[in-house]
Parts: structure tokens; sequence; C-alpha cells
């Protein structure tokens, strides 16, 4: 088990080492800096100011100067200024973290207490008018964009209720407080719902089929138990590996669902700044997501050895 | 007896009902006016600005030398107001522009205004300071600008090379407040610091932009409200729905398209929208320094394939202008009237003779029904760009040019358009001023910036010179409008249009006056209140 662990960080740590440099590297690929859509948008290039501007910034020193300023700036916990707001990053980034963390959270919960126990229920009652009503449910949870999603319900509310359920940074009841993070949750994770889901039930169905699941049956076990402790327990990895990929996934939900709600968070903030190029903004950002999924990601393989003593076993 | 005491109770009535009118007209102090923005600024620095998303929320923190009158629609040289000069006056040969400054004008930090000031920000603006902008997308505003002297705390002057009219409407822009000395460029970025109705609160970029109250405003009762709240949506639904459900008091100003404006009216009755050119030109850039477009022939066959009331209809529902160079009137002060519009090649109402003639231009220069000339339209990756193109790529398949849409991203479009990098280019130009030098001079002529096309004709450069030292504006008004005219035979660059765009409000809004012939001047928002 400890050389698994060991291995695995070190895997992690190549990963995030290799994240790094493609993060800086696309970045760079991308044509068009800073300066350049400064001066884009202000329709003249001044080549003296250009110049000026681009050397305030450090945009003019050798690429493998620039990697390593960030690298170690980074490693440090220096995560440099903003281009745009001439803040430090660190101030910009840090308050829009739990915005988007609460958000992503009550949408990862959603989608589960969502979609396992509609999955479970569609597998047991496989053939029947529930388990169709519920799997045309999810396909469309599949099918619906969330930003569209999103703006029906923000449509449907001002239609409504003549109220629009956009963020609120100082929310007076806890209604207010519960729909500033509930309703987007919902939109984004109503997908993700879907798919787990999904997977509960295919998963389920195979392991309803095992001969341990008849064996329970045949010892009197009771219909719950046999489904939740023995089936479900035994069809869980999948659905934890898709939820552990949808949590990254996320993220790109996140940006889009955060533009039609209006919340400030890290998602859509990262559009913006990858919109002005602002270097220091996007590459500690990514970075920083990039180092939260690489540890989801080994969560997860843990959650495994936890849930599948063979994997321990094995390894 | 009866009747007596009718008569009198309807007097009284009517007495009643004067006052309660009176009363409802008086501005009431107080409250927040809640407003979204369409976009997060790069920064609060307006004199490093070139888009009105910076004037618009910090324009109410500064104060100008002179201002176009806040509640006159339309900005002339009829409606220059005095701000931070009392007063101003032009020297018998019209080449030095003294103003009078207002004493006992303190900046939100307390500190006094002086002639110093305005010395520093109009060198800051010339270059000739030791501080540095950023970026200073004016600066040829003040090429004819020698030196600016001053002349105790309270006098400045201008010293021009040349009489030029045209610098008191610059002067009057919501692009050219006074900054102060004692605050420099990099923190004006941040956190501006003005003489305005309003001192800023917070700038949080995506978030919101907050200013309150000047509590020591020099003009003594204003500004009516507590303070401005922007709340950043980029979302145009979500805005637009934000409106509706009350969540704000007011539209970003000119930030509704004509068929979103039937969906608020209809789902707000009682906002109060209004719909006003932005003096934005929609136009063709052509690449005249390669084939084939080197040929003028086939540049004017492009000029003259236009059908412009299509584009209105289409984009607009008929609420657009059509025009030259200049903003059309009644809204435009310097546009040509119709009758000598429609002497121009191109802008006669025969769409199917027009095309004819173009028609034969195109075979003149070796292409027809055998032979199209296969072209990129080249444009900026923004829905007001790429709508007019791909009707434009409709428009020229009428005389055997078959075009293809390539959509740019906003970072790489100037730059492409700069390196010449393009066939033919659909393009959007903002006049900031209703003013012919603003325009002539920045879009057309040689050597210019902003001339993406590199249009140059000595012979029109002379022209230029000639109105812009002209005093007299009835005689001007004619130079403009050849001058207009030949542009447009010359094919410079075809304008398509003159956009509008529509604002609304909430029904106890009051004082606001949505700009007519500029979108960049009217923000200053010291006397609007809310009727609440």
């Amino acid at each position: 088990m400890f050389a698994y662990l060991v291995r695995r960080l070190l895997l992690m740590l190549v990963t995030l080492f290799g994240i790094s440099v493609v993060i800086f590297v696309l970045l760079r690929i991308v044509p068009g800096n800073i300066v350049d859509i400064l001066f884009a948008a202000a329709g003249y290039v001044d080549p003296a100011d250009k110049a000026n501007l681009e050397k305030e910034l450090g945009i003019d020193q050798p690429m493998i100067v620039q990697y390593w300023h960030w690298i170690s700036g980074f490693l440090r916990g220096d995560f440099g200024y903003s281009y745009v707001s001439e803040k430090p990053a660190l101030q910009e980034i840090l308050p829009r973290i739990p915005i988007t963390a609460k958000l992503a959270g009550l949408a990862l919960l959603f989608s589960a207490s969502i979609g396992i126990p509609l999955g479970v229920i569609s597998a047991v009652k496989q053939g029947t008018r529930l388990d169709y009503a519920l799997r045309v449910v999810s396909l469309s949870g599949l099918s619906l964009p969330s930003f569209w999603l999103g703006l029906l319900i923000l449509t449907a509310a001002v239609a409504m209720f003549g109220q629009i359920p956009i963020f609120n940074p100082n929310p007076k009841t806890w209604l207010e407080a519960f729909a500033t993070y509930a309703i987007p949750a919902a939109a984004v994770g109503f997908r993700s719902a879907a798919l787990t889901m999904r997977i509960t039930r295919s998963s389920m169905l195979e392991v309803l089929r095992q001969d341990y699941i008849r064996t329970a049956r045949a010892k009197g076990a009771s219909e719950t138990a046999v489904n939740y402790q023995h089936a479900l327990k035994n069809a869980i990895l999948p659905v934890i590996t898709v939820i552990g990929i949808e949590a990254a996934f996320l993220i790109g939900g996140l940006i889009v669902t955060e533009t039609v709600f209006n919340i400030p968070g890290v998602a859509r903030f990262l559009v913006e700044a990858i919109r002005w190029r602002d270097y220091p903004i996007v590459q500690n950002l990514v970075m920083l997501i990039a180092v939260v999924v690489v540890v989801a990601n080994f969560t997860v393989d843990m959650l495994y050895a936890v849930f599948d003593p063979r994997i321990r076993y094995t390894d | 007896m009866r009747s007596v005491w009718a008569l009198a109770a309807m007097a009284a009535l009517s007495v009643l009902t004067a006052s309660t009118t009176t009363l409802a007209g008086e501005p009431k102090q107080g409250g927040v006016l809640r407003m979204y923005h369409r976009d997060s600024p790069a920064n609060a620095s307006i004199l490093e600005g070139a888009t009105y998303s910076v004037n618009v929320p910090f324009m109410g923190v500064f104060n100008n030398l002179v201002i176009y009158d806040q509640h006159i629609a339309q900005n002339s040289p009829d409606t220059l107001r005095p701000e931070l000069a009392e007063s101003w006056s032009w020297s018998s040969d019209n080449k030095k522009l003294t103003f009078k400054l207002r004493q006992g004008v303190k900046w939100h930090d307390g500190k006094p205004f002086t002639s110093a000031d305005v010395k520093c920000t109009f060198d800051l603006l010339m270059g000739k300071s030791q501080q540095k902008l950023r970026q200073n997308p004016r600066k040829a505003w003040y090429s004819e600008v020698d030196e600016i002297t001053t002349n105790g705390d309270f006098e400045v002057s201008f010293d021009l090379k040349r009489p030029q009219p045209s610098l008191l409407a610059m002067l009057a822009s919501g692009y050219t407040p006074v900054y102060p000395c004692h605050v420099s460029p990099a923190d004006m970025r941040t956190h501006p610091i003005g003489t305005g109705p309003f001192k800023f609160v917070e700038f949080k970029a995506n978030e919101s932009i907050k200013l309150t109250r000047n509590p020591d405003y020099w003009k003594k009762g204003l500004p009516h409200l507590d303070g401005i709240e922007y709340t950043i949506i980029t979302n145009r639904s979500t805005a637009i729905l934000a409106f509706v459900a009350g969540k704000f008091d007011m539209t970003f100003p000119t930030h509704i398209t004509i068929p979103l404006l039937k969906d608020i009216k209809s789902q707000a009755p009682n906002a109060t929208c209004v719909v006003e050119p932005t003096n934005v030109s929609t136009n063709i850039i052509v690449n005249s320094t390669s084939a084939p477009f080197d040929n003028i022939d086939i540049r004017r066959a492009v000029a003259l394939a236009l059908d412009r009331k299509a584009f209105v209809d289409i984009l607009f529902e008929g609420q657009a202008d059509i025009g030259g160079t200049m903003l059309p009137p009644p809204q435009g002060i310097w546009g040509m009237p119709k009758d000598k519009l429609e002497t121009i090649p191109g802008y006669g109402p025969d769409v199917k003779a027009n095309r004819e003639e173009a028609k034969k231009l195109m075979q003149k220069a070796g292409y027809g029904p055998d032979k199209h000339l296969a072209v990129k339209v080249s444009t900026r990756n923004l829905a007001e760009y790429r709508d007019p193109a791909v009707i434009l790529i409709d428009q020229l398949k009428n005389i055997y040019i078959d075009g293809e849409l390539d959509v740019v991203e906003t970072a790489n479009w100037f730059p492409k358009v700069a390196r010449k990098d393009y066939m033919l280019g659909l393009n959007l130009t903002g006049n900031s001023v209703d003013d012919p030098d603003q325009s002539f001079y920045e879009n057309y002529s040689c050597g210019s910036e902003r001339n993406y096309t590199n249009y140059c004709n000595k012979e029109i450069e002379k022209l230029f010179d000639a109105q812009s030292q002209e005093i007299d504006i009835s005689k001007r008004k004619p130079l403009v409008w050849e001058i207009d005219k030949k542009l447009q035979e010359d094919v410079a660059r075809p304008i398509i249009f003159h956009a509008r765009a529509g604002t609304c409000w909430q029904p106890y809004v009051k004082g606001v006056t949505i700009m007519s012939n500029s979108s960049y001047n009217g923000f200053r928002f010291e006397d609007v209140w809310l009727d609440k």
C-alpha cells in the first residue's frame, strides 16, 4: 500500500509539472498578449508605448525566464500582480474560490443525491413505466446545455414570480442565500445528476444479476438490504469514477452557469482573464485548478483502495 | 350658495393639484442608482480608455474644463457649458484659448484644484510630462496645441499652432476630464480622484463598480443621488431579465438592440425607453495596397453593390441612419443633407441600377458570371460585426464577388488590419465627438494610426485643414460636406449605416438624457434623481 501511495504521489508531481508547462506554452501560443488587446481595444498602436508596456509587464523577456519567474513564484506562494487590475493576483483569486467551491460542492451534492438513488430505483424497477420516465429525465439532463437551462430558469422566475435569482452578495433572508447557490447548482448539476443516474443504473443492473445477490435474497435479506447494502456497494466504483471526472468537467459547466447567473466565481473570472491574456491570473488559477483536479483524482484512487481491497493487495 | 362652495372646493383642489405636480417635479435627494454594466473595463482611467465602458461609470467622478449640456441630447457648439472653467475666450487671431478657472474647487482627497492640474493633464495627454499614460489613444487630438501656459492659479491658456475651433468640442468630451497633478497615472487606473459629483469607492473586476456622493461637490445641492452602483453582467439576456425584474433602475446606456427593445417594452411596459444614434458607423475597409482591390473599379463596384436600406431593415428594423462619414442630420450636426447624399454613387435609391453599374465595372476588371472574384471578408468575432458582414457577403454575390467570412478574434483584429493582412473587412468606427476634426484626421489623414486603409489624398488633407480653421459654422459645413462626399466617392472607407441603440430606465428615474450624437459625453449623472 505504501509503495502504491508513493508511486501515485510521484505521478501526481510529474503530472503537475507537465501541466504547468502546457499552461505556460498554450497561453503563449494563443495569438496576442495583454498589450495587443489593450491597443486593439483602443484601435491604435504606438510602438514606443507598446514596448514600454511590454517591458513594464515583463512579457518582453525570454520564455524560459518568464516560466522560471512564474513557477518559482507559484511554489513560494507569490502569484504576482494581475495585468488588468494591477492588484496582487492572489488577492483577486482567493475571494472567488469559496464562491465557486460552494457552487461546485452543491452541484456535486445535487448530482450524487439525485443521481444515485434514482439510478438504483431505475435499475430495480427495470422495464417499468417509472424506469422509462426516469430514463427520459436523464436523457433530457444530458441533452440540455446548462446555459440554456439556466436562462430558462431565469426567464421562468421573472415571468412567474417577478424575481430573478441571480447572485446576491448580501442576501437578507436564508431563502435568498439558498437561491443564490442552490438554483445555479441545480442548473449545472442536472447534467451531472443525469449522467450519475445512468451510470448507477447500468452498474446496478450488472451487479443485480450476480450470484451473490441471488444468494443474499435466498438467505432472506430484505430488498432494501439487497439493493443498497449488497448491490450498490459493489456497483458504486464506476459511479465514484464518474463523479470524480465530473468534478473536473464541472469547471466547464460552471463557466457558463456563473456567467448566466452572474456569479463572481473563479470560473467566469478565468474566462475574463483568458480574454485579457492576464497571464498571472490565468497561469496561477489554472495551476490551482489542476492541483485540485489531480488531488481529486488521487483521492478517488485512494477511495478505490478503500472500497476495493483487491486494489491494495494487487499493488 | 352651494355653487359658491363647489367653486371654492374646485379652486382648492386645483391649487392642491398644482402644488402636488410641482412637488412631484422637484428633485428628491437620496437613493442609489443601480445600473448593470455590459463588461468589466480594463481600468478606471478615462484618459487611457478607448471605450465608453470606462466613460459611463467614471465620468461622474470628474469634471472637464467645459462640458456639453447634460440635458440637451444633441451635442453642438451651442450646447457647450463651462464646468471647471468659469468662462473662456479666444484671442483675436484665434490661436489662443484662455480659460478662467473656478475657485474653491477641491479634489476628492481634499487638495485644491488649480491651473497646475489643467496643465498637468494636458501635458500628460500631449506626452510632454515626466509621467506617462500607459496608453494615450487621443494624443492626436492635441496635435495643434503648442503649449499650455498658466497665469496664476486660476487661469490657463492653450496656445495653438493655428486656429482650431474644434478644440473646444474635444475638451467637452467625456473623454477629456481634468486629472489631479498629485495622483500618478497608475493610481488613476485603480483609484481615480476627481472633482466630480461622485467619489470612487471600489472597482471589483467582473463584479461591480461603486461610487458615492461627493458631499463637498462645488455645485451646491448636487448630486441628488447618494451613489451609483454598477453590477457587471456580461450576459445581455441575464442583464435585461434583471432590469425587467426590477433589480436595476437603468440599463447600460445604448446597450439595447432594437429587437430586444420590443421584449423589454412588452415585459416592463412602464419602463421609459429611448432609441438614439450612437455615432458609430459600420463601414467597409478595403485593402487597396494589393490586388484585386488596388483596382479602383473593383472598389467602386463594392460601394455600388450596397443596399444600405436592406442592412438597416434587417438589423435595426428600419431604425438606423444612412449617411456618409459624419453622422447624418437631424441628430448629426455635420452630416450631409439627404439631397446631397443621394448624388454620391451607390447612395441613390435605385439599387438595381447601381448594381448594374457595379457589374459593368467588374466586367471591365475581368470578372463576370463565369469568373467570380473570391474574397475573404474579415471581421471581428462580435455580433455587431459578424451580422452585417454576413449581409455584405450576400449582397456582393450580386456583382460576381464570392465572399467568405473570416472571423477574427478581438485580440487579433487590429494587428491583422494594421499589417494589411486582409482583403475586405467589415469594421465599426466610433466617434466620441460629433466633430469633423476628430473624424477626418483620425480616420482619413495620411499616416494616422486609425487610418486602417492607408487612404492618403494630399488634396483632401488641404481641405481637412481648411475646414478645421474655419470659425464660421455656416461656412464650415459646406466644406465638411464636400470632404465627406469626396471620401465616399474615393471609396476611402464606404459607410454602410450609422447604428442606433436603446436605453431604458424605470419610471421613477428622473433627469436622464441620452445624447443623440455621441455615446461618450452624457454620463455626469449629477442631477439624476429617484422619484421614490
